[in-house]
């Protein structure tokens, strides 16, 4: 940014870039908005329908209380005030992959309004006003690939979104960046939406213009929308380029205005990196919201399931959570962020450090041990379904050098197929590590005398002794299957080490 | 010509046979129904299938429901997975659903046999059935005149005897006017009692489902059969359903009938309020008590009702437009022109109208104006009802200002048109149930009706006094010169 107002602006000019988004958030539901049909993706088309969301005539959409739930709890944690109903109202438009012609959505009672969301940059945290969060069923899509025709995919209608729309309080391409990543997080955190943008969950309008400062007067260019973006670099590089756009436009053309120019309509062209004019906004459609006679407002504190949602208390968000988990635990940055990636996760770790789990010892189980073996499975930490209790019981082990490091990934696989302890599990492999100093004895000279060369090393060159020493230590590791406890093992392959060099001497 | 509950016993007995039954029935149609046009379509082969199921049921002592054997004609805007659902329009003159309307689905269950779709106005709208886009429907008692509308085909069908009982619907009056052009009891309930679930709708938050039968006690078997919660209708009432057949000997002493000063003034034809003078004797006679009320709203409620009904309409319809399914143009260059060209060439003058009406009634910069401001007025409508409620058990108007009236009369003037439903479309603004109950004819020989509005839920106090009525009246049971 700096080096674009550099390269772009006359002396005496400035500007700054304002910037609103709007983002759809695909809920995490198991069905539709309005219907039983399966939320899944890549299916079939036209799969999963059935006479409501295929808008045919007679049938009538019932609410999912579930998607309504999930708002709530994302508009919490956006400090939004919840509205006392979940009323409905229909946007009239004609589109052949909106089967009603209308959509039914929040008009003028969104269920989460006023809030805000803190989102870290460079120059620290940044607080970002979200106006209103409403609720609102998606439409099909339009498949263009046939020469010739278009087809109609309305497996995606009515798949519940919740439109966030923020105040125009962003300031930067990259401060949007960071806003739809925070954003991202918190929604996956909560389990609200999968969050996956490979799978359009998340979708991006970025509303850009600028206010251009010369001898003292300030002139603002239109406010250009950008459609539909689906990726947070397009994101960053739409306004990088429509900040570019609009300030060469206004000073090739001073009458290039707010007030004078029509709102615009922009795509984002991901192939040539620009964005492109659509319809303007002054031939937008009148969408004649009105109440939608089909539903009837539900009353969010007389729905128990919604009610339980509405009075939890505000849940400690991820960005919060970060900076405790490393004063509180002592944790890296990046170990805390991985366990904070989900919240069930998250709280079982929490759960295992309260079970007696030292926490740096438990993170760096989470981070190397228990993610890959959730990723083996494709599932969550949390969803492993392994006790905290036994969790931290692991944690505990190696802390007290019961079990090596190496050994506890073994034992932690052995824990998936068993409710046993970990100690009877370690104990079953025979990977309870020895401390008998004896048999360490063994070990350690078995190893010294099959790897003369190593020891060569690190008597003659100081450079390379660590690796030498750490790669004995392996060695020491391997011969003993795992059973020997490496810290110790270290230090007395140093004691016989410097034993050889007094004999040399 | 039988009742529904006669139909019913004497199948039950062993009297007659379900295919005897069905097989009178479609003689009647056979008949009649060449000149009178009351269906759209009748499937003689599936109700036979059916009828020989129930007589093998039977046959064997099995249970049965208690509608088995009964012939019954269904409004054709109530979707059925076994014969088209045209809404009498040529936008979908071949659609057929993929499922069965909850209430089709409530009287096969209950063992009645769905003969056939009848006539209506184009996606009901319409007082006469003469905006059908498949033909006009005949009065039986007079085939030059309309039979009311828009549930004409369903009035007829009981009318002529073709079916002990049908189907309508009604948004402002079109189950209850044509009942009372044509001689019958017709039942609009509350709002809320009877599920929407494949009712094509016209205007979401007036619609509903009701019977036509030549007497209140065979409403109150038809009522028990259709009503009762159903979760695919979020508007459908969770509340349980009384026997109202068991209800109906209550005995008419002290029961206070309410007369709306409203009703009964300009415009009320001479014969009409006569018939209905008389009748008011008859229940005064049974021991009902006469109270005088003001429903003080009134005068607003055709102005309130066509804002109302044709701005949902506007959304309603709005899915016909080609794309997914019905009938599509085959003068379109682009994708706007296909959804424009196929609703103007297939949805007719009637519903155009309203359709226009509707769009402008929400159009940015009017919806205050006009939908909100007629929200408001309803709220004052139902306000009227609910306090009149407290004063009296029901209240006692005519249904229409005349008799039918001759087709064509009324096609050039649509506002005359609108004004015939003045007596009825405020239950439906109001959402309490009211039923049209016949108290006599003109001297051209046509049948006239009386109105008993109850309140939410009360069907069982309506339908009582109907039926009482008609424990001491015998013009339900005249049937018309065919």
């Amino acid at each position: 940014m700096s080096a674009l107002k550099r390269s772009m602006t006359e002396p005496g000019i400035t500007f700054r870039t304002i910037i609103g988004l709007e983002v759809h958030v695909q809920l995490r539901t198991k069905t539709k908005l309005f219907c039983g049909c399966l939320l899944e993706f890549a299916a079939l088309p036209n799969s999963l329908t059935c006479p409501v969301c295929l808008g045919l005539p007679g049938a009538l959409p019932v609410m999912n209380r579930e998607a309504v739930r999930l708002a709530i709890r994302l508009g919490k944690a956006l400090n939004c005030t919840i509205a006392d109903f979940a009323k409905w109202d229909r946007k009239s438009y004609y589109y052949p992959d909106l089967p009603k012609n209308y959509q039914i959505s929040q008009y003028d009672k969104p269920l989460c309004q006023e809030g805000w969301l803190d989102v870290p940059g460079e120059d620290g945290v940044g607080r970002v006003g979200i106006q209103r969060a409403h609720l609102e069923e998606d439409a099909g899509k339009n498949i263009h690939d046939t020469p010739g025709c278009t087809l109609v995919d309305l497996n995606r209608t009515g798949t519940p979104l919740l439109e966030i729309v923020t105040r125009p309080d962003l300031t930067s391409a990259d401060q949007a960046y960071a806003f739809c990543t925070e954003l991202q997080k918190l929604a996956t955190y909560l389990s609200v939406s999968e969050g996956s943008m490979q799978k359009g969950q998340m979708r991006f309008e970025p509303n850009v213009n600028l206010a251009i400062v010369r001898d003292g007067i300030e002139y603002r260019t239109p406010i250009s929308e950008i459609k539909n973006l689906n990726s947070f670099k397009a994101v960053r590089a739409a306004i990088e380029y429509e900040t570019r756009r609009q300030l060469q436009d206004w000073m090739a053309d001073n009458s290039y205005l707010f007030g004078e120019r029509p709102h615009e309509n922009r795509g984002w062209n991901d192939g040539r990196q620009v964005t492109e004019l659509q319809r303007s906004k002054e031939q937008a459609h009148d969408y004649r919201y009105f109440p939608d006679p089909d539903l009837v407002s539900v009353e969010v504190g007389r729905n128990a399931a919604l009610q339980g949602e509405l009075n939890r208390p505000i849940d400690e968000l991820p960005v919060a959570r970060c900076l405790r988990f490393q004063a509180e635990y002592g944790l890296s940055a990046n170990d805390a962020e991985t366990i904070l990636a989900e919240r069930a996760t998250a709280d079982l770790f929490e759960r295992a450090v309260e079970a007696g789990a030292p926490p740096k010892v438990a993170a760096k189980q989470f981070v190397n041990v228990w993610s890959k073996l959730a990723n083996e499975y494709r599932r969550s930490i949390a969803e492993l379904g392994i006790e905290a209790k036994r969790i931290g019981a692991l944690a505990k082990m190696v802390e007290q050098n019961t079990v090596s490091a190496s050994a506890a990934k073994t034992v932690a696989a052995a824990m998936l197929d068993s409710t046993d302890g970990p100690d009877f599990l370690a104990e079953q492999l025979g990977l309870i590590q020895v401390v008998d100093e004896e048999e360490l004895a063994k070990w350690v000279d078995a190893a010294i005398a099959a790897n003369e060369k190593a020891v060569q090393t690190i008597l003659t060159n100081p450079k390379k002794a660590k690796a030498s020493e750490g790669f004995l230590r392996g060695q020491v590791m391997k011969i003993s299957s795992g059973k020997a406890d490496p810290g110790r093992a270290g230090e007395l392959i140093a004691k016989r080490v410097a034993g050889l060099k007094d004999q040399e001497d | 010509m039988t009742t529904l509950t006669e139909t019913v016993e004497s199948i039950r007995a062993g009297q007659t046979t379900a295919t005897q039954t069905i097989q009178a029935c479609l003689e009647r149609i056979e008949k009649n129904d060449g000149h009178l046009h009351a269906f759209v379509s009748v499937d003689s082969k599936r109700a036979l299938a059916r009828a020989e199921l129930i007589d093998n049921a039977l046959k064997a002592g099995k249970p049965v429901g208690p509608l088995a054997g009964a012939a019954v004609a269904v409004k054709d805007n109530l979707c059925t997975d076994f014969a088209a659902t045209t809404c009498a329009s040529r936008m979908l003159a071949e659609y057929r659903p993929p499922y069965n309307a909850h209430v089709v689905e409530c009287l096969e269950r209950a063992g009645a046999i769905v003969l056939g779709k009848t006539n209506l106005d184009e996606f009901a709208m319409g007082s006469s059935t003469e905006n059908s886009g498949i033909g006009v429907t005949c009065n039986p008692w007079q085939p030059d005149h309309v039979p009311g509308g828009s549930s004409g085909g369903s009035a007829v069908a009981v009318a002529a005897g073709m079916v002990p009982a049908a189907l309508g619907s009604d948004t402002g009056g079109s189950i209850r006017q044509p009942a009372s052009f044509c001689g019958l009891v017709g039942l609009k309930p509350t709002y809320g009692r009877v599920s929407r679930y494949g009712l094509v709708a016209f205007a979401s938050s007036l619609d509903q489902v009701g019977p036509f039968t030549r007497t209140a006690a065979d409403a109150a078997l038809m009522l028990e059969a259709i009503a009762g919660y159903d979760g695919r209708d979020s508007t459908c009432a969770d509340q349980g359903v009384p026997r109202y057949a068991e209800k109906l000997g209550r005995s008419l002493e002290g029961v206070r009938i309410g007369l709306p000063a409203e009703y009964f003034g300009e415009g009320l034809h001479e014969t009409v309020r006569a018939s209905i003078d008389e009748a008011t004797k008859v229940l005064v006679d049974l021991g009902a008590k006469l109270v005088e009320i003001s429903l003080p709203h009134t005068s607003y409620a055709i102005a309130c009702y066509y804002l109302i009904a044709t701005a949902e309409a506007s959304s309603n319809l709005a899915r016909y437009d080609g794309i997914h399914y019905g009938h599509r143009s085959k003068n379109a260059q682009d994708i706007m022109e296909l959804s424009a060209s196929s609703r103007g060439e297939a949805l007719g003058p009637e519903v155009k109208r309203r359709i226009m009406l509707g769009t402008y009634a929400l159009s940015s910069g009017y919806y205050d104006a006009y939908y909100k401001k007629a929200s408001q007025v309803r709220t004052l409508i139902a306000q009227d009802f609910a306090q009149a409620f407290e004063k009296v058990d029901a209240i006692l108007s005519p249904v229409t200002p005349t008799t039918a009236f001759a087709i064509g009369e009324k096609t050039d003037d649509p506002l005359a048109m609108y004004l015939a439903d003045i007596y009825t479309i405020s239950a439906n603004l109001a959402g309490i149930c009211a039923v049209s109950v016949p108290c006599g004819f003109d001297p051209a020989g046509l049948p006239i009706g009386y109105q008993l509005m109850g309140a939410a839920f009360q069907e069982e106090t309506v339908l009582a006094i109907a039926h009482q009525y008609q424990q001491h009246s015998d013009f339900h049971r005249r049937v018309p010169p065919l």
